[in-house]
């Protein structure tokens, strides 16, 4: 257990931020709960990407102001959403169709742990009797491209690790890994870190990982690397 | 003259019985059919096995039949929420049954109901505890598991307008499970705010049709503020 200090790293928007910046022209895209659902604020300017919510729409937009939701129109996490100009409401076998369907370009989603080799869990902790799987387990099997988007670690316990613990949503099914320290991509090669968050070194990401992590081979972007 | 308004829900959901197999449209609070809901609380069927994807999202949806001990079992994707205590509680002392299933595999294997496909294979849930004891088979050199359809005795939907004839149009997200549902029960139940003459729905924004809908019950005025407190 490593006692992580508040000031290194990126804030939960900065990081939807950082995912945002990864989620290319015109494709369409799902968020899972949790931070992944910060993502729809912070899409890039300029950049038309459709964003698909699970319960049903297509267009997903950024948080209503205040005073102007709808809760007859809210995204998976049950917050209240708006919708852009050209988005669509359809029913669940059909969102289901259009995500097991091989249709979305990529979902971004939360986890409770990823191994090396891509395998993720994120739907019970053990000993739950109950578990919460939602649309997790048809998005890993369904989208072109599972980007996770999560704290790095949880309660002081990295949630990278070389074999998961906890049950699977799914085998194999994870390219990337953002979290509030890195960028970090899963490869044949094995976990290998793109770009360091602002006041993170790769040593104390790796201290905080449980698994062994690369150097991407064209070096780390990092603003303030030249401080380290 | 095809009549199927119900005047109130009570008299909508009065030949429910005990055992009875319920399909609970709805996505948290959004596209409940929480009056219906409501009705079944007062009728008292017992011994219910209900399928809905938000299990304790809100007090006044699914978790009501349980807090009133009227279910033996579940089928959801998703029993968590401040009103799942009674859920947990249920399920650990072996009164509730519960089965985990991933949303989309719910919202198959319900449309499979609907439309006369017995079970069919997914990649979805293979390689995972929620596989486990499923058959599988190979395609495309992937392991897929083999899911059941579900069919209900009753279904409980949530439209926004009905038509005489129980055509339906839904409000934004409030769709969700609704109309999948509507196509899967023996006797489906919808509460909408507004019953409109037939002729009046646009036929190219029917989103569920009226060969699916039994029964209507149009919520009256005092009732339908609830969707400003849901969630």
């Amino acid at each position: 257990m490593v006692k992580d200090q508040q000031k290194v790293g990126w804030s939960k928007i900065e990081l939807a931020s950082r995912v945002a910046q990864d989620l290319e022209d015109g494709w369409f895209v799902n968020l899972g709960i949790g931070i992944p659902t910060l993502v729809a604020d912070v899409i890039p300017e300029g950049r038309e990407i459709i964003l698909h919510s699970e319960n049903g729409l297509l267009g997903l937009g950024p948080k209503p102001e205040p005073g102007q939701e709808d809760m007859d129109l809210v995204n998976a996490g049950k917050e209240p959403i708006t919708l852009k100009p050209g988005g669509s409401f359809f029913s669940q076998s059909d969102s289901f169709a259009m995500i097991r369907g091989g249709h979305l370009d990529a979902a971004v989603l939360g986890a409770f742990q990823v191994s090396i080799e891509g395998d993720l869990a994120s739907w019970k902790v053990p000993n739950d009797p109950l578990g919460r799987v939602g649309g997790a387990m048809d998005l890993t099997v369904g989208a072109k491209r599972i980007f996770l988007c999560m704290q790095h670690t949880s309660k002081g316990n990295p949630k990278i690790v070389e074999e998961c613990t906890y049950p699977l949503t799914a085998p194999r099914c994870v390219d990337r890994i953002y979290t509030d320290l890195a960028v970090i991509y899963v490869t044949e090669e094995g976990l290998v870190v793109h770009e360091l968050a602002p006041g993170v070194t790769f040593e104390y990401l790796q201290e905080r990982t449980a698994a062994p992590l690369k150097i991407h081979a064209t070096g780390l972007a990092q603003e303030d690397i030249l401080q380290q | 003259m095809i009549q199927k308004r119900f005047e109130n829900t009570a008299k909508a959901v009065a030949d429910i019985h005990d055992g009875a197999t319920l399909l609970v449209g709805g996505f948290g609070g959004s596209g409940l059919p929480s009056h219906l809901i409501a009705a079944l609380v007062d009728q008292g069927a017992k011994d219910l096995t209900v399928v809905s994807n938000n299990i304790g999202a809100v007090s006044d949806g699914v978790a009501a039949l349980i807090s009133n001990n009227q279910v033996k079992k579940i089928i959801c994707s998703f029993p968590v929420g401040p009103h799942a205590d009674d859920l947990i509680a249920r399920f650990q002392n072996g009164t509730i049954k519960l089965e985990i299933s991933p949303q989309g595999t719910l919202a198959e294997r319900i449309r499979a109901g609907g439309a006369g496909i017995p079970a069919f294979f997914t990649p979805t849930a293979a390689h995972t505890e929620l596989g486990e004891g499923k058959e599988t088979r190979m395609y495309n050199g992937r392991l897929h598991v083999l899911e059941q359809a579900i069919i209900g005795d009753y279904a409980f939907i949530k439209g926004y307008r009905a038509d005489r004839w129980g055509n339906l149009v839904y409000n934004k997200t409030q769709r969700n499970f609704n109309p999948v549902m509507a196509t899967a029960a023996k006797i489906t139940i919808a509460e909408v705010d507004e019953i409109v003459e037939v002729g009046e729905l646009d036929p190219e924004n029917i989103a569920t049709q009226s060969v699916y809908v039994h029964r209507l019950v149009k919520l009256e005025a005092e009732c339908e503020g609830r969707v400003l407190v849901n969630g």
